[in-house]
């Protein structure tokens, strides 16, 4: 008889509750407040009197096993061997035993993990796969992260911004890095190079015409095979084409650019959910360390710092002080790019005689 | 012992400097993996050229049809052999976390132990899927790696046009402002379409994501199409004592500025005698006043979620926002479980048959307008879906009668 072939078991989400820290499964539900006794450090007190204290650290996250199993003997010394994760990849030790808390920072600082990333600090930055894993991408992620990161690791470890600062990169378009108060996203400047020999084997055609948001792309016959071609001057060299047709290479070394967007938010605090905007182009993919993008996000994050009011967001910043003065203490030019032109373009216009002088 | 590492002098720079590397993480295991030595070769040929050099293809395990993100090298000799043949196939698998990301130690070294036997032993924790991505197998140690990881609890997550993998915050396990069992919410809505994760054929991705207050730590609002956020209907506690003691502490030009003023609806006010004032009928929920004062202030008894429809990306029409569909529900019961749960069928159908091939929800509702969207799912209107009434007279309206009815026959029933 043939060996029965393995199915698998379709158990979905996993249940969190075993694998939970013994005092957050006590008190599930029955947190009373929470303060920060410095800064990667939460304190979370139970209404029935439970405290719970959290060391948040930042990491590479795509981590090798010996980086995972160090972690882990770490939490297995003084966390009870429970951890979580953020968003923003950073691993939070939770101990229920003050004394601890210390030696946890020592540890975790000697082990070459920076505690911070709570409160009004630059957080972690979210980001995508790059060239490490992605199949369209326009530049590295884990790379651009880490060199920036190494140069914000004061504000990781500090609480003194205005507000929070998340920062996403994201290394094409689509921008899978998210909304950010700070973003940097690849942006392409030149229209997708067609290998029209094969483009009939590996597109299918209508699709890679209906994914255009400008309708530029046209069925054609070149050279005797069926291709497509790209109306120059409509495109808008976003590379949605890219993804369901790589013979549309849309990547290039000098002209796929980096573009930094600033003031978006997905909290509801204060204001609604702010989508980012764009303020910086232009600027050279130039690994290993992008030197050049850090520039201008430690001059735009110097700018907020130094003059938004407490607990203003990046984007409540902005709209407080109105894009003109935010162009002028940041130095960077406003350009004609800068206004915008897609569906909605209108709702962005000023309709109004409101204007700082 | 592996084989010898390649020279890798853009990589290098990135060794240095005070942030964890992910570098020199995969340099140790390049000390006795070859795959892991490989990949440093292409990835540093891709840190030279500037180009990526990965395409996709079709992997997968038994069973499901989607999961896997397939990955084999494009850097190829003039003989078309792969220049760095051991990472020549680079495959991930995407993999469900427990709802809010809690693990305990064992587990993880589960986990390492299964990934060193059948993969290169580089996992992030977590993509921005908000899966745990195991990165690099060959083709033929997926299912064996899938398999494992299968046993000991874990399965796959989505990929491809499907339902994807869900993100809870911490909530209720850790967080005052927690407005509901946000792993209970994530694990009814995702468990309950795993047919429609691991077998994609929805017209592109669906995605949930929970939150357990306005914060939205999860990003919900934006970056899923069927967003679950806490919130109360009640009024917001208040311990006069804290405020008080807020007030001496902190003083109180700072708690007028920071408190009193950033409150987007003027809806607090400060007491002579440093209590507070709260206009609890014109609070929006939004958190801030909540978030700075955490032992004075917190949320209402009468807890509950808003549902949003429709957050998204970029491609194609442009960045969308989620819009409420629903304002309030409790989730207390299990028939409160059982009816977000048919919500979320509704719309998931309503999208399969609805929506243009890779369109996302969002998209599709503004092609068609969310009345269209709202009739098709079974959903009355509600003037907490707009920010404000059409401002555009071109439409026509001699229904007007009939639907002023229906408001005024659910305003008598009580809904």
């Amino acid at each position: 008889m043939a060996e029965q072939l393995r199915m698998p078991i379709e158990s979905g989400v996993p249940d969190p509750m075993p694998l939970m820290h013994p005092t957050l499964k006590a008190n599930f539900g029955q947190w009373k407040y929470h303060d920060r006794p410095r800064p990667g450090v939460l304190r979370h007190v139970a209404k029935g009197g439970d405290q719970v204290w959290t060391v948040r650290a930042g990491t590479q996250r795509q981590m090798d096993l010996h980086t995972i199993r160090l972690l882990c003997d770490i939490a297995d010394e003084f966390a009870d061997g429970h951890v979580r994760f953020t968003i923003r990849s950073n691993i939070e030790y939770m101990v229920s035993d003050q004394s601890k808390v210390d030696p946890l920072i020592k540890k975790l600082t000697d082990e070459g993990f920076p505690v911070g990333g709570t409160g009004n600090s630059v957080t972690m930055i979210a980001h995508t796969q790059g060239w490490l894993h992605c199949d369209i991408p326009g530049t590295d992620a884990s790379g651009v992260v880490k060199a920036l990161m190494d140069e914000l690791h004061d504000e990781f470890v500090n609480e003194r911004m205005p507000n929070r600062v998340h920062m996403t990169t994201s290394c094409c378009q689509i921008n899978c890095g998210g909304q950010g108060d700070i973003a940097i996203n690849i942006q392409h400047t030149k229209p997708p190079k067609i290998n029209h020999d094969l483009v009939a084997n590996a597109c299918e055609r209508p699709s890679v015409v209906a994914r255009c948001p400008v309708a530029a792309i046209r069925p054609a016959m070149v050279n005797g095979k069926p291709s497509l071609e790209v109306d120059e001057k409509k495109c808008i060299c976003c590379g949605a084409c890219y993804p369901p047709c790589p013979p549309m290479q849309i990547n290039d070394p000098e002209h796929s650019k980096l573009a930094i967007w600033v003031g978006g938010k997905h909290s509801n605090a204060r204001s609604k959910p702010m989508f980012h905007k764009l303020v910086a182009a232009d600027i050279p993919n130039n690994p290993p360390r992008w030197p050049e993008v850090s520039v201008v996000v430690k001059k735009i994050l110097r700018c907020y710092q130094n003059d938004a009011k407490d607990w203003e967001r990046m984007g409540d910043w902005i709209e407080r002080i109105g894009w003109p003065r935010f162009f002028e203490l940041t130095e960077l030019p406003f350009t004609k790019f800068h206004i915008d032109d897609w569906r909605g373009a209108r709702q962005s216009l000023n309709s109004s005689t409101h204007i700082r002088f | 012992m592996a084989k010898k590492q390649h020279d890798t002098p853009n990589l290098d720079q990135l060794e240095s400097g005070p942030w964890p590397s992910f570098v020199t993480g995969i340099k140790r295991l390049a000390e006795k993996n070859d795959m892991a030595v490989d990949l440093l070769g292409q990835l540093e040929t891709s840190y030279k050229t500037k180009e990526g050099y990965w395409k996709g293809g079709t992997v997968g395990v038994r069973g499901y049809g989607g999961g896997i993100i397939p990955r084999f090298t494009e850097l190829k000799d003039d003989n078309g052999k792969p220049i760095y043949p051991d990472a020549a196939e680079f495959h991930t698998l995407r993999v469900m976390p427990p709802a809010g990301m809690h693990y305990d130690t064992k587990t993880l070294r589960d986990m390492c132990n299964i990934w060193e036997k059948h993969g290169s032993g580089l996992i992030a924790f977590h993509g921005q899927s908000g899966d745990i991505m195991f990165q690099g197998a060959t083709t033929e140690k997926v299912q064996e790696a899938f398999d494992d990881l299968n046993d000991i609890g874990f399965d796959l997550g989505g990929a491809g046009p499907a339902v994807r993998t869900g993100m809870s915050c911490v909530g209720a396990a850790r967080c005052e402002h927690s407005c509901a069992n946000e792993q209970q919410i994530h694990r009814s809505l995702v468990n309950n379409f795993l047919d429609d994760m691991h077998r994609p054929s929805l017209p592109y991705k669906f995605k949930f994501k929970v939150s357990g207050c306005p914060n939205d730590c999860m990003n919900s609002i934006h970056r899923s199409d069927f967003a679950v956020i806490g919130t109360w209907r009640d009024d917001m506690k208040v311990d006069q004592e804290e405020v008080v003691n807020f007030v001496k502490e902190r003083g109180r030009k700072y708690t007028i500025d920071n408190i009193v003023g950033r409150c987007p609806t003027n809806a607090l006010s400060l007491n002579d005698d440093d209590t507070l004032e709260v206009d609890n009928r014109n609070c929006v929920r939004c958190m801030h006043c909540i978030n700075v004062m955490t032992k004075a202030l917190s949320p209402g008894d009468d807890k509950g979620v808003t549902l949003l429809i429709g957050g998204k990306r970029t491609l194609k029409i442009g960045d969308t926002m989620g819009t409420v569909i629903k304002p309030f529900m409790k989730m207390e019961t299990e028939e409160d479980y059982e009816a977000i749960v048919e919500i979320a069928e509704e719309v998931i159908d309503f999208f399969a048959e609805n929506a243009l091939e890779h369109e996302r929800t969002g998209e599709m509702i503004e092609r068609i307008g969310l009345v269209n969207f709202l009739e098709g799912v079974g959903i009355d209107v509600d003037p907490n879906m707009v920010s404000e009434p059409r401002q555009s007279s071109y439409v026509r309206m001699d229904t007007w009668a009939e639907e002023a009815e229906k408001w005024e026959e659910r305003k008598a029933s009580g809904e």
